[in-house]
Order: C-alpha cells, then structure tokens, then sequence
C-alpha cells in the first residue's frame, strides 16, 4: 500500500519532468529477444530492415556486456533478456540487491544508476551498459560505513535485513538530491521500498539522522 | 565464583541496555550472505513447473523436450501421472539448468495434461461451504451459558472475522544443495530450525543424520513458515545427486511463495456475548469456522484472555483447495483476539460504557495477569490520551471533521514464549578472544545480538570482546525459533556455558593472584577480588594462565536453576481516521504496552514491537489472500495486489516495555509474537468507534468500510 515514488524514471528517455506529485510508469521490460538501435557490439548481432531503417537485432543467445558497477567495468555473458538484477547477482556475484518481487513493487533490488535509484530488476543488463552502477556493495569508504548506512545501523532501521539494501538505496538517492527532505519527500521517495518485519519507525529516525549529517552536502538535484 | 543468576538492575552494564544489532553493518552494506545470495562453483539452477489447478489429477506428463534441451542437466517428475492435486501451485516437475532462463525455457517445454476436478477456495459465508469441505464440528461448554445468558440484561450479536494472509517473507523459501560426496550433503537453507533440518534431509534420503550439514548465516523472514525441510528441499538434493553432486539452487519465486509457502488460516466467528447492566460480563456463545487449507483447521481460543465464565463454542473445520496454512507469529492468537475484543468492545458500546473502564471492570476475568493487564492498559490510555480523546462510538473522537471521522480502540494479549531446549559452547581462548557457539539462528529478531551481550555480561567483558557464532548444525544444538522460545532457551544456554567457563578460568588464576576462586570476579574486562579492584589482573593476563589449552564449557537449557519463563501480557491502542466518503482507514497513532520479563537488549526488544505492530497493520488494513471461486488460483500472488504497509502508511507509534520489579526477575520471555496479536482487534475496534458501525472482517478495506456504512442499522450496527 505504498505511494509510488520517482523509482520507475529507469527507462532512458523518460521525462525529467516527472516530479513527485505524478503516478510514475511501471514498465516491464523483460522478452525474449530485444530490438535497440543503441550501439552495442555483441557477436550474435544482426541488422535487419524495420520501417525503412537499419535496426540491430541482439539474441537470442548470449551477448557479452560490459557493465561500471561502483567505478570498476565488470564482463558477463548474458542473454538479453536477462536483467541488470540478475546480471549483478547471478554473473557477477554482486548480492547486496534483492531479488524479491521481481516487477518493480518491492525495492529491494534498489540500486543506483547514473545518480537515481532505479529498480535494477527492471533494467535490462544490456540497457545498463555505458551507466555508472552503484550497489550497496560501493558505498562504504576505506572501511567506514557511508552515513545513511551508519544512521541505519544506529537506529536499528533492519531486522532481517533483506530490505535494507535497497532502503539504504533509496535513502542515499534521496539524501543526495533532498538534503533535508520533508517528510513528504521522504514518503515518496522510500514509497517505493516495502518491508516485512516492519522496520518504518526506524527508517524514519535513520533518515532524519542521515540527513542531518548531509546539512551542508551539495545539492545535486 | 560467579553465579547462574541474572545480575540485580543496578549490577548490569550491558544487558536491558539500548544496544545496537552486532550484525547492522553486515546487512547495511551487502555482505550479509542469504541463502538467496549463496552461488557454489557451478552450480545449476533449479526451478519447478506447478499445478494451474486447484484440484485436478494429472493424466499424462512430457518431459523429453526439456531433457534434450541445451543447458537443461536435470529434470525430474515430482508427483506423477495419476496424482490428484490438492491446490493450484503444488510442486509436479522440478527442472535443473545452467542458468536460469534456460530452467524457465525448459519449464515451459513440460507438457503435463489433468483432469479437472471440483474444488472448493472461498470459505468466508458458512452457509455456501459444501457438506463434504466441513468437518464434524467441534463443540464445548463450560458453566451454564443458558442460563447466564437469561440473566444477562444486555446482549450483542455479532459476526467478526480474518481472512487468510500468507506470511510474504522477503527472501523466499529455498536453499542450495549439493553432495559433498554420495554419502555427504551439505546444504544452505532459509530455515528456522537449522539444528533439526539434518535430521530430516537424512531420514529422506536414507542417509545417516550426521552427514548432512545445514549452514544459514542470515534469513530473510520466516514469521513462522520456514521450519521444515520441506518437499523441493527434499526434491533439489535428490535432483543435485542426479547431476552428480552439483549445488542446485532452488529459491521460490514470488508467486510459489504466496500460493504454497504457507499462510494463517482464515477465522471466522459468529458470536453472542452477554453482561449485566453495569457492565459485568457473563456469557459467550461463538460457532465459528475457518480453514488453512486441505486440512482445515482448529479453533483459535475462544473466547480469547477473557475467562468467561459461561461459555459455548462450536467450530467447524473447513478443508479448500488452497495452498495449506503454517505457523503464523503466535497462531490462532490474531484471530481470536479480533474476535473476541471485537464482540467486547460492541458489547460496551450497547451497555453505554467506555471500553476501556469495561476492560478494567472486568480485569480478573483476565486470571492471573490481571495486575499487569491493568497496569499495561493505564499505561497505553495514558500514551495515546484516552481519557481526552475518546468519545462514545458515532460521535467521532475528538478531532473528528463531518467528512473524516477519529476513533480509538484497544486490545490485549497474551502468549507463552518459555525457553527452548538450547545448547551452548562458550570457549576462552589463551590469548582473551572469546567464541560463543550454538546452532541457532538469528530471524532478524536480535538473536546474534542477544547471545552476545549475555556472554560478554557474564565474562565481564566489553560487547565486541565476544564472538557470536551461530547458523551451523555442528554448533551445539539449540531448538527451531518458533513460538518465541528462542530468547529464553539462548540466553539460559549461553548464561551458563558462560559463567561455567568463567569458573574455570577464576579457578585457574586464583592461585597466582593468592587467593580461592570465590573471592574473585570478572567485571569491566578485568578479573579482581571481589569489591577491590587494586587486585585485579586484565581479561587478556588472566587468560594468558592458560598456556596453550583453551577453556570450553556446555551450558544447557534446561538447567540447574531457573533462568527463564513463560506467560506475557500486553495492551495496545490505535488511533485511527476514517475518511468516511472513501471509505480509506487512516493509522494516525498507535501505542503498545508489553511485558517480556527481562529485557536482554532494548533496542532491538523495541524493534520486535515496531514490526509486530506494523505486520498488524498490514493484516487490518491491507493483506489478503484473495482467491477465485471459478479458477481456484490466487488472484494476488504478487506484491503489487498482495498489499504491505509502506512507510508512509503507518502514522506514530510510542512502545513501552514493562520492566523493573515484578518483571525482571522472571528472565527473558519471548516477543516475537505477543505484540502481533492485538494489532487487528485494537485497530478494528478503533474504526468502529469512529464510524459508529463494526466493519464485521479484516482487512478493513475502503469497500468493507463503505458496506458496513451502508448497511448501519443491520446486525452490527447502532449497538
């Protein structure tokens, strides 16, 4: 029973003005093979004629992508069809995000792609090409656990911890375009993000925490 | 010499104290490791192909196009030709590949052909149940309800009830198996009881008990639906053997986990309830129905905490073809208490009396908690401002607009939670470091944490200077975490292994510090003579006495003297807004008082009632399994229509823990279930009050909501 948040602004092309009042699009991108006129190079790669133009064709079987997850380029080898979510977990053995709901509902898979959150099991691996990717995984600096990450610990903003990641997700987004969110903003942003064990009241206190610390961060949104 | 016993209040520095969870950063940062997150060295990922039908018996099953299909290593038949089916979503093929589009390729390659059978899926109006889903009733009587009803001067009648709700863990069921060699299997499971699993893989796959070896160092929810081996558990081990000993991992996914995972069975009531005029409550009479499944399903406690004197009920257990129901965080308790503190509260409404001096007038009914049933309800009243904000049902407590109207309502509970058996190893070694041991897990309750501080406590020794290891059936035995058994069963364990193995070492250094073990003690990592600490020696000296043999000792529960115990009390109170043109309910506030007899950590005990009353908010306003009379399928097996609350859906909470004197001595007592118990009743009672009719089933759905409006002046209204 959550608000949507800004979570599904994922897709390339969606407008930037989509602000936090508006119902924001789901889109399930998961097939069986995938048309992009985006230059990829992938050995299974076939041009066909479509409305006139030159269209690549990418898959069935497996395409080789190059992904920057948290500053460093990783390779997999990976059907199109396959998601970032499961790219990150399955190829790369990068398992902070969550696979949960697996439709863009839950959050859990949270990650960072070119400074927003995005539901990573809702980007394709091949889409995430050429973004910069963060995951939990790179929050953490010279051993010190980030801010938003600290104020989740101190506040006890976890119980089994299988949300987490991506709350912390969420939460590092939305610090670092709202320094000091309201608590509307807070709604919308972490609306997107669902629980289990019933964590709320501490993401709250971890939030106004974590946000306190930022005082001062630049803004960037 | 130290003792077994809990230190006294003022000679405690780490425990009932707010400590932080020692696994936070762990979780905080991804590299806590789930089962779901385990991948072993090729291995091969496994998926099931699942029954469309509700009921049905398979006639013909196809599986050589997904054998011969590249990638494809394994595919085996679950439940063959010829099998009924009792629920849409059981398992019938169990397909195994090198990744994971490949398994869901070949799933979809299965041809598997069923002769449709009638089922049965939608229990809620007792009338329309076919004769052959209903089992004998049950029936039984205590005191003389008839006769007390005649004297009763003011009666309601009422029907309340609880849907079906499926417990939605996060990380869903699964594990990843593979055979060390034939004879050898190891497996990482999401399982509640990692000690007792073995035993089960063995007995299944007739190999001996000790050569299965089950590892969980973190779980993503189990509330109660992740205790048994289970079949695909059975299934993927026996599948891993076929591809000679490779680690096939099987995680359900998120539709499996809803449909076959477990749910809490529904419970529905029709109740009549009695008292005097000045508001003595006398009689009970409920036939009741509900079912988990193929099986049915028992008669939650009615009347539920109240010991009505006279009283009469009837159940009828109904069998659907529905996935069938688990354990669910303090069975049965939910559903009788919306019940019972749902007729009570109308109850007081028709006497003209707040519920609140209702509850109070009766309190002894409540039997031997009664004192800290009243304490806790004078507690909660005064957190959430009863007295100033509660007005009479309809008029809309204070704050109400003509459009939007405020009530407040209240519950209470009541749960076991005594310790578990629980083995622990506390082992001291020659250079200070300090490992805890035990085959327990940690649900995110705090488990870890718990353990921890208790060591360190009785070693004297700061939080970090003890290692907590857990999540391994080669560690000492402790039992499943059910029931809320686990804080009791660990803390005993671990408080005795603990102070055994302290004993050891004070008996070791003694003689160098020239004098008997009973005059020393372990306070603020140093060992000194009791009450001067110029005598005194660092943790890390003393230890270095050892040479080179470390000290291990065994604490059991249960054990000499008596360190834990059962029974808790708790009151809860919501304050809700009802907009009443939506038919939207509102959380605006919502406190809970509880008892747990000895807090370990506070920090993390308040955690568990934050949850408890927010999973509660979920099961009033949002969840529900719906399922379809025509297909016999769930309608919702997904998180965007199988609602949970969002962060923005819950409002402010204020909990307080009873401590002190009169709780503190009785040692821990489980909590991660008693808070969940009430959070139904108090919230339905909360709309209730402020809409001047009883919404008769949770959850309490805007459409529910406007039902019961239209309907005011029916069975449940203007009492």
């Amino acid at each position: 029973m959550s608000s949507p948040d800004e979570r599904s602004d994922n897709v390339p092309n969606e407008l930037e003005s989509k602000t936090e009042g508006g119902v924001s699009r789901r889109n399930f991108l998961k097939g069986t093979s995938v048309a992009l006129t985006i230059p990829l190079v992938a050995k299974s790669e076939k041009i066909v004629k479509a409305a006139g133009a030159d269209v690549k064709i990418l898959g069935p079987d497996k395409i080789d992508i190059t992904l920057s997850i948290n500053g460093n380029n990783k390779t997999a080898k990976v059907e199109p069809r396959v998601t970032l979510l499961d790219a990150l977990r399955n190829d790369l053995d990068i398992t902070g995000a969550k696979r949960v709901c697996d439709r863009a509902t839950c959050g859990a898979c949270t990650v960072i792609m070119d400074g927003k959150a995005v539901y990573s099991c809702t980007v394709l691996a091949l889409e995430a090409q050429g973004k910069k990717i963060q995951t939990v995984e790179g929050l953490e600096q010279n051993g010190k656990l980030h801010p938003v990450q600290q104020a989740f610990v101190d506040n006890d903003a976890q119980q089994c911890g299988f949300c987490t990641p991506g709350f912390v997700m969420a939460c590092k987004a939305m610090i670092d375009k709202y320094p000091n969110p309201t608590p509307e903003q807070v709604q919308m942003n972490l609306g997107g993000n669902l629980c289990r064990c019933g964590t709320y009241a501490g993401i709250k206190a971890a939030v106004a925490q974590a946000a306190q610390q930022s005082k001062g961060g630049k803004r960037n949104g | 010499m130290a003792e077994y016993k809990w230190p006294e209040e003022g000679k405690r520095s780490l425990i009932g104290k707010r400590i932080s969870r020692v696994d936070g950063p762990l979780k905080v940062s991804g590299k806590a490791k789930y089962t779901f997150d385990i991948n072993r060295p090729g291995m091969l990922f496994g998926k099931i192909l699942r029954s469309p039908y509700a009921h049905a018996k398979i006639t013909s099953i196809n599986i050589d196009a997904a054998k011969s299909m590249p990638g494809v290593k394994a595919v085996k038949i679950i439940q063959d030709v010829g099998t009924e089916i009792q629920w849409a979503g059981d398992e019938i093929v169990f397909v195994a590949a090198v990744d994971e589009p490949t398994a869901e390729d070949a799933i979809r390659a299965i041809k598997v052909q069923y002769e449709k059978l009638p089922h049965f899926v939608n229990e809620q109006n007792l009338d329309k149940v076919p004769a052959t889903n209903r089992r004998p009733p049950t029936e039984q009587t205590k005191g003389t309800p008839d006769a007390a009803f005649k004297e009763a001067e003011v009666v309601i009648e009422g029907v309340y009830g609880n849907d079906v709700i499926t417990h939605c863990c996060l990380e869903s069921h699964g594990l990843v198996a593979e055979w060390e060699d034939d004879q050898h299997l190891l497996v990482h499971q999401s399982t509640q009881s990692v000690s007792s699993n073995g035993g089960d893989f063995a007995r299944g796959l007739s190999i001996p008990a000790g050569n299965v070896r089950i590892k969980m160092e973190h779980i993503g929810g189990g509330f109660g639906s992740k205790f048994p081996v289970d079949r695909w558990g059975l299934e993927a081990a026996k599948v891993s053997k076929m591809v000679d000993g490779k680690p096939v991992k099987l995680m359900l996914e998120r539709d499996a986990e809803l449909m076959v995972a477990g749910s809490r069975p529904s419970a529905y009531a029709k109740v009549k309830v009695g008292a005097t005029k000045d508001g003595r409550l006398i009689a009970w009479e409920s036939e009741s129905w509900g079912s988990g499944g193929p099986a049915g399903t028992g008669m939650p406690p009615y009347p539920y905490v109240w010991q009505i004197p006279n009283s009469k009920t009837q159940h009828h257990s109904i069998a659907t073809n529905v996935g069938p129901q688990r354990a669910w965080r303090a069975p049965n308790h939910p559903q009788a208490c919306l019940v019972t503190m749902g007729a009570l509260e109308d109850l007081a409404a028709k006497i003209g009396m707040d519920p609140l001096e209702f509850f109070i007038k009766n309190i002894e009914l409540t039997g031997a908690r009664a004192n800290v049933y009243k304490d806790e309800l004078l507690k909660a009243a005064e957190l959430i401002e009863w007295k100033k904000l509660w007005r009479p049902r309809g008029e809309g407590a204070v704050g109400s607009t003509k459009t939007v109207k405020r009530g407040l309502g209240l519950s209470i509970h009541t749960w076991g939670g005594g310790p578990h058996a629980s083995d622990c190893d506390v082992t001291i070694h020659p250079d200070g470091a300090v490992e805890v041991k035990l085959g327990t897990q940690d649900l995110g309750t705090g488990t870890r944490t718990a353990i921890g501080i208790v060591a360190a406590e009785t070693l004297g020794l700061p939080f970090e200077g003890v290692k907590v290891l857990i999540g391994d059936n080669r560690f000492p035995p402790s039992g499943s975490s059910g029931g809320s058994t686990t804080i009791g069963g660990v803390s005993s364990s671990t408080r005795r292994a603990s102070t055994d193995a302290l004993n050891e070492l004070l008996a070791k250094v003694a003689p160098t510090m020239n004098t008997t073990p009973d005059k020393l003690e372990a306070v603020g990592g140093k060992i000194q003579v009791i009450g001067d600490a110029s005598k005194s020696m660092t943790w890390q000296q003393a230890c270095a006495k050892l040479g080179t043999q470390p000290i291990t000792a065994r604490g059991k529960q249960p054990g000499k003297e008596t360190l834990a115990s059962a029974g808790v009390g708790g009151a809860q109170m919501a304050d809700v807004s009802v907009d009443l043109e939506t038919g939207v309910v509102k959380m605006n506030r919502f406190v809970a008082v509880q008892d747990c007899g000895l807090v370990i950590d506070l920090k993390t005990a308040e955690s568990q009632v934050y949850g408890a009353m927010i999973m509660g908010i979920c099961s009033a306003l949002y969840e529900e399994k719906i399922m379809d009379a025509q297909t016999g399928r769930m309608l919702n097996p997904n998180m965007e229509f199988y609602k949970l609350a969002g962060l923005a859906d819950i409002g402010e909470f204020k909990v307080h823990m009873m401590t002190g004197k009169g709780y503190d001595e009785r040692g821990p007592i489980g909590l991660g279930e008693p808070p969940t118990v009430s959070p139904g009743a108090a919230i339905s009672n909360a709309v209730a009050n402020a809409i001047g009719v009883r919404v008769p089933t949770i959850p309490l759905t805007p459409d529910r909501v406007l039902a019961a409006l239209e309907k005011k002046g029916g069975a449940n209204a203007k009492i």
